[in-house]
């Protein structure tokens, strides 16, 4: 029974991974046949991101999540028709309605609050999110995640000094690919892992292989159970590969070498925990393909859905300046 | 009705909003040991205790974001600034994400705070004596006030707190000590509504904050000479309401805005703007603004001294509009 519960938990991690591949990777295509303005690629944090957000209670924690984590929001319920509406800027889209940008994620009933662009800014919120729940008793744990280009802002360094004091109930996610758009992280920063800095704050930090999902996991159930008893926050830093450019405005060519990213396609992590699965006998050639044919179909739905879906109406853009 | 400081005002208000509603807190550098910087909440932590009123580390940005969290999850953080001039390190969580975050999530989530911005001059100098009123105002999705007025702090900050939206307080420092009838029960004081404080037939000034009390002072000698001056006084800065003025303006036809910042691009300049485009049918005279030197602030008192404005330069400001001369603003 057990082992049966497993595979199907270790099934759903590996169709959320695929389907954050399969979308982002058609939102890509979008943006090169001129529907989509913007694209921010998930491509290669799939595995920290699944492995991460499915520690955490969707719709009950509060996640806070940064432009990569389309892997994130589709775990915690977020919809793939929502993602691509978002995309289009359509009026229907829950994130905005067409009044921010693609992959500033947020969604009420989900508890997912996003950031603006300057990055970093959402980590001060995400602690100011869990004081409210402290100070209530709210049973909560919030996560927030960004890169580790963002670890240099001092907003991140501030909100994380302040977690530290208050023992507030959050989860600081680094996803490291490597890169700062362009800056390698050697010119970043004078430390190996960014978890080495949570010992300045007073709790602990932990280095994860971003691109293995069951250690991503692993080491966010132990973070959640810490925050849950109350002993405060874990900053978890998860060693990922960037297998896109930065963003659609974004040529890497420029900085990246060939053998680099060659490299960083070899750690693959869908590809990885393909593999896993398939050696381990959980997933059958029957079950991938059924897997797969399920994600085309719902990436195709998503992407005819957005595309018929109105855009917003200009008479109502100067709604929501002040709360109505 | 008793009279009571500007100071004593915003406590009262404070205080009343605290009692009234247990998702008000405080937080703010030097709130609990100090038991504040400039006293306005003195006392709280023993009548509140340190869950609601919280000494923050030394981080504008940490805690200004911290308490757009809060103000998402359903708290109503009262957020001290302890100058404007420390608010200018929390500027990105105040313009890109407290006055944002309600429009570019489509409604989404409210975010109902108050940043208190103790604002003022004494012998602080260049980087500890200004006036960024302007900064705030300027953005879409904040709501900025800057009462000149015991009476008006009071029912203001009570507004401030129980408003859905960001509310910038810009309290200046030099009327803590200002006093003035207030009642003694809790009372709101509407947001974007000027007033018109004296009714005059000359000239129309135009001010708010610290200008205000400045202004009256400056009004009651015109008097004496038999200038007879209407006052305006803005009390809100976003959203704007001319209506007061410009109802005035078609009576007195002349105009002079006193505020208290380098004159240039200022707060000032948009009513200058508004007198000229709204009220262009009803134009007599020069419009005059009256400001800081366009000077970093210097620290010796004397020097200090000759670039603030004062009851004299309004006196003056009116003078030369009654006389139809025109305004020549320097910045050196």
């Amino acid at each position: 029974m057990k082992q049966e519960r497993d595979q199907t938990h270790l099934l759903e991690m590996y169709r959320l991974m695929r389907l954050a591949r399969s979308l982002d990777e058609r939102m890509w295509q979008l943006n090169r046949q001129g529907k989509a303005p913007f694209v921010i690629s998930c491509q290669g944090h799939e595995a920290a991101q699944v492995g991460a957000a499915l520690a955490l209670r969707a719709g009950h924690d509060w996640v806070v999540p940064y432009y990569r984590d389309l892997g994130v929001v589709l775990t915690m319920g977020m919809t793939p028709r929502e993602v691509m509406l978002a995309l289009m800027a359509k009026a229907e889209d829950p994130n905005s309605g067409g009044r921010q940008m693609p992959a500033h994620y947020s969604h009420r009933k989900l508890n997912i609050v996003s950031h603006s662009s300057p990055t970093g800014t959402q980590v001060p919120h995400a602690v100011g999110i869990g004081l409210a729940a402290q100070m209530r008793g709210d049973d909560i744990v919030v996560w927030t995640a960004y890169g580790e280009g963002t670890s240099s802002q001092g907003d991140v360094h501030e909100a994380m000094n302040l977690a530290g004091v208050m023992k507030l109930p959050v989860i600081f996610f680094c996803e490291n690919n490597g890169y700062a758009i362009s800056v390698p992280q050697r010119k970043q920063m004078g430390v190996e892992n960014v978890a080495d800095r949570a010992a300045g704050y007073g709790f602990p930090g932990v280095v994860v292989d971003g691109t293995n999902v069951l250690e991503v996991h692993e080491a966010t159930m132990a973070a959640v159970e810490r925050a849950r008893r109350g002993d405060g926050p874990t900053l978890i830093e998860a060693k990922c590969v960037r297998l896109t450019a930065h963003s659609s405005d974004d040529n890497d060519r420029t900085y990246r070498t060939a053998e680099d990213l060659k490299a960083m396609k070899a750690q693959d992590p869908v590809v990885k925990f393909e593999t896993y699965l398939t050696s381990e006998g959980i997933l059958d050639d029957a079950t991938k393909t059924k897997i797969l044919n399920e994600i085309k179909e719902a990436v195709n739905d998503a992407t005819k859905y957005a595309e018929a879906a109105p855009l917003p109406d200009p008479a109502t853009v100067k709604r929501y300046v002040f709360a109505e | 009705m008793p009279v009571i400081t500007f100071m004593e005002a915003l406590r009262q208000a404070l205080r009343d909003a605290m009692h009234a509603d247990e998702r008000v807190f405080i937080i703010g550098e030097d709130v609990v040991h100090y038991d504040s910087a400039y006293g306005v909440t003195k006392g709280f932590v023993k009548e509140f205790g340190d869950k609601r009123i919280r000494d923050m580390p030394i981080a504008e940005a940490g805690y200004a974001g911290l308490g757009i969290g809060a103000a998402m999850n359903g708290l109503r953080p009262v957020v001290e600034m302890m100058t404007t001039n420390f608010a200018l390190l929390a500027l990105d969580m105040i313009v890109n994400h407290a006055a944002k975050i309600h429009y570019m999530f489509g409604g989404q989530f409210t975010v109902p705070i108050v940043f208190r911005l103790p604002n003022g001059y004494g012998q602080l100098s260049a980087t500890h004596s200004q006036a960024f009123d302007n900064y705030y105002a300027y953005i879409p999705g904040l709501k900025v006030v800057a009462p000149g007025t015991p009476y008006d702090a009071k029912g203001m900050m009570r507004a401030a707190i129980e408003d859905p939206d960001p509310v910038i307080f810009i309290e200046h420092t030099g009327i803590y000590s200002v006093k003035g009838e207030v009642p003694e029960e809790s009372y709101t004081v509407p947001i974007g509504k000027s007033n018109l404080l004296r009714d005059g037939k000359d000239v129309t000034i135009v001010c708010y904050g610290r200008m205000t009390p400045m202004v009256q002072q400056a009004a009651e000698k015109l008097a004496e000479e038999g200038i007879d001056a209407a006052i305006v006084d803005l009390r809100t800065l976003r959203p704007l309401d001319m209506e007061p003025v410009i109802e005035s303006f078609r009576k007195t036809n002349r105009a002079v805005i006193a505020t208290e910042e380098w004159t240039s691009v200022g707060v000032g300049a948009e009513i200058a703007a508004r007198l000229y485009t709204e009220g262009f049918d009803y134009i007599d005279a020069p419009i005059w603004r009256v400001g800081f030197d366009e000077v970093p602030m210097p620290y010796a008192k004397n020097l200090e001294t000759a670039v603030v404005p004062h009851p004299e330069s309004v006196i003056d400001a009116v003078k030369q509009v009654l006389a139809g001369k025109t305004q020549r603003i320097r910045q050196q």
